[in-house]
């Protein structure tokens, strides 16, 4: 049985809306962006674990509050067993040490000023784990552990002097200089030209065996999706609505918005013929949530008890879980 | 007589720091209501290619050698006030960014009316509202909806309104670079299946720009892959699937994750692509290639047809290559 | 925190730019010319007193009021003294005065922009009041205000200039941190465990400075004009010691009787002096601009 090396429960986060200051003074509601609803997962020792869906869903978001970068409004998340929900200061500082997390933008994630030597070794430094030779040392290292080869050459190197695969390579070894349990990727490879895409992933695989790594991977992507993970969660506005093993996931989709998303995607063959289920509208605004079933308006499937009850998450097979009347 | 005739462009950028020929020789022709795709990487010119055919290519970016004719007629000849009759009229260009390319202080239904009366300077207001209104309508969107400003609008939706915009005037030839990246899945589906239907129903060109080789594999009869400013691929899409001649392409169509494939095994294309201020020797795609031999280090691979109207610019496939060891 | 070590660093970069501010078009151009013309009235004002032909401060050394001639090139003033002498040196007192309020400025108001956007909140807001109530005031009044206030001397003149630039300084600084404290870097320097005080000296202060520069080279130029001025109508340099402001002030009397050149060339080492920092200003504000290209 392995164990889960994080746990999420009914995890909210919600973002105020700016007011102007006349409405400031004049109404009382405060409106929310309702970025994660309620959500509750957990990510076993070893896997890959995908939180996949399209822009606004709130995968970002749970990311960066399993991390801790985000406090959450409410919930409870939990690292190894031990409660991280409400931690700050020097334990906060700490649990980093543990968990990593990996930008989407290779070119925004490094810092323009720093040589890519001081950039991926200063967390050795913040750590007062290694400083000078030692640290010059372990940075070469994780440079040739990423393939950014020859090291020594790349330690003198300022970001503006890579292509955008090679800074993501420097960003992965920063990842895991310090030796962390868990690394949250988000987006890692939807910025990078098509045909380098696969080094990086192929680097994070080995990783997860090689250095015992536990990874939430976060996409939009749900074809990298399935190369990469064991275990993938669909959100929908905030909600996980389907979650299972890869293979069930993909074999059987279940939910109406998972069977529509895994149809639009575009297949590399143009022999086959493409049925693509059709959604009527949009996604909606995050701060007025449909009530009920928040896929309602866009359902193929809707009756009248979808807007009224919000579906609850069910173990419909083995490993397989959807939120949605029909089951 | 074809639609549009492009002949060994050249298109080249001056920097401070030397010249990119970001397109490089650069050669092929449209018919009427066919279907193009662009398809290569950043850097691979594909993009250049696009804007230089409405001869928009911006600073320090100029057309350094090369013909491009539509309809026959040699239009890097034209004088600026003909060539902007082109632009819009015979020839839309879509955008990448929908975010960007609507001005937010001015009405979706006055982006149609000016654009319609540009062009058509002897439509009545009215009429060109009309015009308007049944565009939304073509567009999936609420013709009520005409006097709203483009931030009310999201981004799909947005896309659309460049999408109507640019097919307005009905022009022969729609060039769109990257219409769909800064979308979601399902969003871009219905994107280029609306794209799809109005280019059937007005029987117009389409050249479609794109790093996703799926979307250009599913949605265009002809595909060009270009790598480092060469074109050095040029097939049927269903050619091109069936047998990928070029390592490239080989190499690209290895790295794309399928979803309807059970077990995978992606591989990568080892390096990196070119600076294109200091591009290989010979042929540029060398040092990441399995297959070189020295003759590709040193001489440029010219462009070789293997039969099927399929032709690849490979040392590989030509006399040369395969006698040199 | 290391300061020196950063100032060192800016240095060891500087040399090799100069050279490459050739290739960089008319701005480069811009910023050489400026850096020219500042340090050839530098170094003439800091040998000054050793190849000054005459005593600067000795009066009567030739006639009063004489006009240019080849004893005295630029003439002398109403009290004998030798114009081209007291030009030499005369830049001292404005260079002083410009240098102190710069580096005032540079050390309260940097940290403290860096510090109040940073933390952001009540502190940034209500101090963005104050520093923007004190900006919207015309720089000379208020250093005039201040100068009234402290008495002569450089060291007042430089503070009260000081009062005149920290808001810039302020201003420019807090713009830019709560820009680049949303950046990815700064979040991933978050995620590492990096303390608040890292990120402000390793993340954020180094992405600052370019835009910093900028300032302090405006900041130069408007404190000598702003030096001038408080001498011209009194509360600057009050004693008669070799200064561009203190001749311009005398000058500017016996402008009727027409003695040019008492006035004259004093005001133009001043406008020169400035003209020069401004276009180092100006050159390097266009150079870190338009940085953003592909």
């Amino acid at each position: 049985m392995m164990s889960e090396i994080i746990k999420v429960e009914h995890l909210k986060k919600y973002f105020p809306v700016q007011k102007s200051f006349l409405e400031q003074l004049f109404t009382r509601k405060m409106s929310h962006v309702k970025a994660v609803d309620d959500i509750t997962f957990s990510i076993k020792k070893g896997e890959i674990f995908t939180l996949a869906g399209e822009s606004g869903c709130g995968k970002t978001t749970t990311g960066r509050l399993v991390v801790r970068l985000l406090k959450p409004t409410s919930g409870e998340i939990c690292f190894n067993g031990a409660d991280i929900t409400k931690l700050k200061g020097e334990k906060l500082r700490l649990l980093r040490r543990k968990m990593q997390i990996i930008f989407q933008d290779p070119y925004a994630s490094l810092n323009p000023r720093m040589s890519l030597g001081d950039a991926v070794g200063h967390p050795l430094e913040i750590h007062g784990l290694a400083k000078g030779e030692e640290k010059k040392k372990i940075v070469l290292d994780v440079f040739d552990k990423v393939g950014l080869t020859p090291p020594e050459q790349f330690i003198n190197l300022y970001p503006h002097q890579l292509s955008g695969g090679q800074r993501q390579r420097a960003a992965l070894a920063r990842s895991i200089i310090l030796k962390p349990e868990l690394i949250v990727a988000d987006e890692p490879v939807s910025m990078i030209d098509v045909s380098l895409r696969t080094t990086i992933i192929d680097l994070m695989l080995n990783f997860r065996k090689e250095l015992r790594l536990t990874y939430l991977f976060i996409t939009h992507d749900l074809a990298v999706a399935k190369y990469m993970s064991d275990r993938i969660a669909i959100m929908y506005l905030g909600k996980i609505i389907e979650m299972g093993s890869k293979q069930r996931l993909f074999l059987n989709p279940m939910h109406p918005y998972t069977q529509a998303l895994l149809s639009a995607i575009p297949v590399p063959n143009p022999e086959r013929e493409r049925k693509v289920i059709e959604l009527m509208g949009e996604v909606p605004s995050a701060i007025n949530v449909p009530s009920g079933c928040r896929f309602h308006p866009r359902c193929p499937y809707k009756k009248d008890e979808c807007t009224e009850k919000e579906p609850q998450l069910i173990e419909v097979e083995k490993e397989h879980f959807v939120a949605c009347r029909l089951y | 007589m074809p639609l549009l005739e492009i002949d060994s462009l050249t298109v080249d950028y001056r920097t401070s720091r030397g010249t990119i020929h970001a397109v490089e020789d650069v050669s092929f022709s449209l018919k009427k209501g066919e279907t193009l795709g662009l398809a290569g990487e950043s850097g691979s010119g594909k993009s250049t290619l696009g804007l230089s055919i409405i001869r928009l290519v911006p600073y320090p970016g100029f057309i350094a050698k090369g013909r491009i004719k539509i309809g026959g007629k040699d239009i890097l000849k034209l004088p600026e006030h003909e060539m902007r009759s082109i632009r819009g009229r015979k020839i839309a260009y879509i955008f990448q960014d929908p975010m960007t390319s609507l001005n937010p202080v001015k009405r979706i239904g006055e982006h149609f009316v000016e654009l319609i009366r540009t062009h058509e300077p002897n439509t009545s207001k009215e009429e060109a509202f009309e015009r308007a209104k049944d565009m939304l309508n073509n567009l999936g969107i609420l013709p009520e909806r005409i006097n709203d400003y483009p931030h009310q609008f999201s981004g799909g939706m947005r896309q659309r309104i460049m999408i109507g915009l640019a097919i307005a005037l009905n022009p022969d030839l729609v060039i769109a670079d990257e219409p769909t990246t800064a979308l979601d899945v399902i969003v871009q589906a219905k994107i280029l299946d609306l794209l799809e239907s109005l280019r059937k129903i007005y029987g117009m060109a389409l050249i479609l720009i794109s790093h996703d080789l799926s979307i250009i594999l599913e949605r265009c009869d002809k595909i060009i892959v270009m790598y480092a400013g060469h074109m050095v691929e040029y097939a049927s899409n269903t050619e091109l699937h069936r047998t990928p001649k070029h390592p490239y392409t080989q190499g690209l169509l290895q790295s794309i994750p399928n979803i309807e494939l059970a077990d995978q095994k992606l591989s990568a294309i080892p390096g990196s692509p070119p600076n294109m201020l200091n591009p290989p020797k010979g042929c540029r795609f060398w040092p990441r290639c399995s297959y070189t031999k020295k003759i590709c280090q040193v001489k440029e691979p010219p462009l070789i047809d293997v039969g099927h109207n399929h032709f690849v610019r490979c040392f590989l496939y030509s006399e040369e290559g395969v006698h040199d060891e | 925190m290391n300061k020196a070590k950063i100032k060192r660093s800016i240095l060891a970069r500087l040399i090799p730019n100069l050279t490459s501010l050739t290739k960089k078009g008319p701005s480069g151009w811009m910023v050489i010319l400026g850096l020219a013309i500042v340090s050839a009235l530098v170094i003439m004002t800091a040998i000054g007193p050793w190849i000054a032909p005459h005593n600067p401060s000795k009066s009567n050394v030739g006639p009063i009021r004489a006009p240019p001639s080849p004893q005295f090139p630029l003439g002398t003033n109403h009290l004998g003294q030798d114009m081209l002498s007291r030009i030499l040196v005369g830049g001292s007192i404005m260079l002083q005065v410009a240098a102190l309020s710069v580096l005032v400025c540079f050390l309260t108001g940097v940290p403290i922009g860096l510090f109040s956007s940073y933390v952001g909140g009540f502190l940034d807001s209500t101090l963005s009041l104050v520093i923007d109530a004190i900006y919207a005031f015309p720089g000379l009044v208020i250093a005039i205000a201040v100068a009234a206030m402290l008495g002569p001397g450089v060291i007042n003149m430089a503070l009260s200039i000081s009062v005149v630039y920290i808001p810039s300084y302020f201003r420019i600084v807090r713009s830019q941190v709560l820009s680049i404290k949303e950046l990815t870097y700064v979040e991933a320097a978050k995620s590492a465990g990096a303390k608040w005080h890292t990120i402000l000296s390793r993340y954020i202060f180094p992405n600052v400075i370019p835009s910093i520069v900028v300032v302090v080279t405006v900041n130069f130029a408007d404190a000598i004009l702003t030096a001038a001025g408080l001498t011209f109508i009194g509360l600057g340099v009050t004693y008669d010691i070799p200064d561009w402001g203190w001749d311009l002030k005398n000058g500017w009397t016996y402008l009727a009787s027409r003695a040019w050149w008492i006035i004259s060339f004093p005001g133009l080492m001043i406008i020169l002096l400035a003209l020069g920092f401004t276009l180092i200003g100006e050159g390097l504000s266009e150079l870190l601009n338009p940085k953003l290209q592909r």
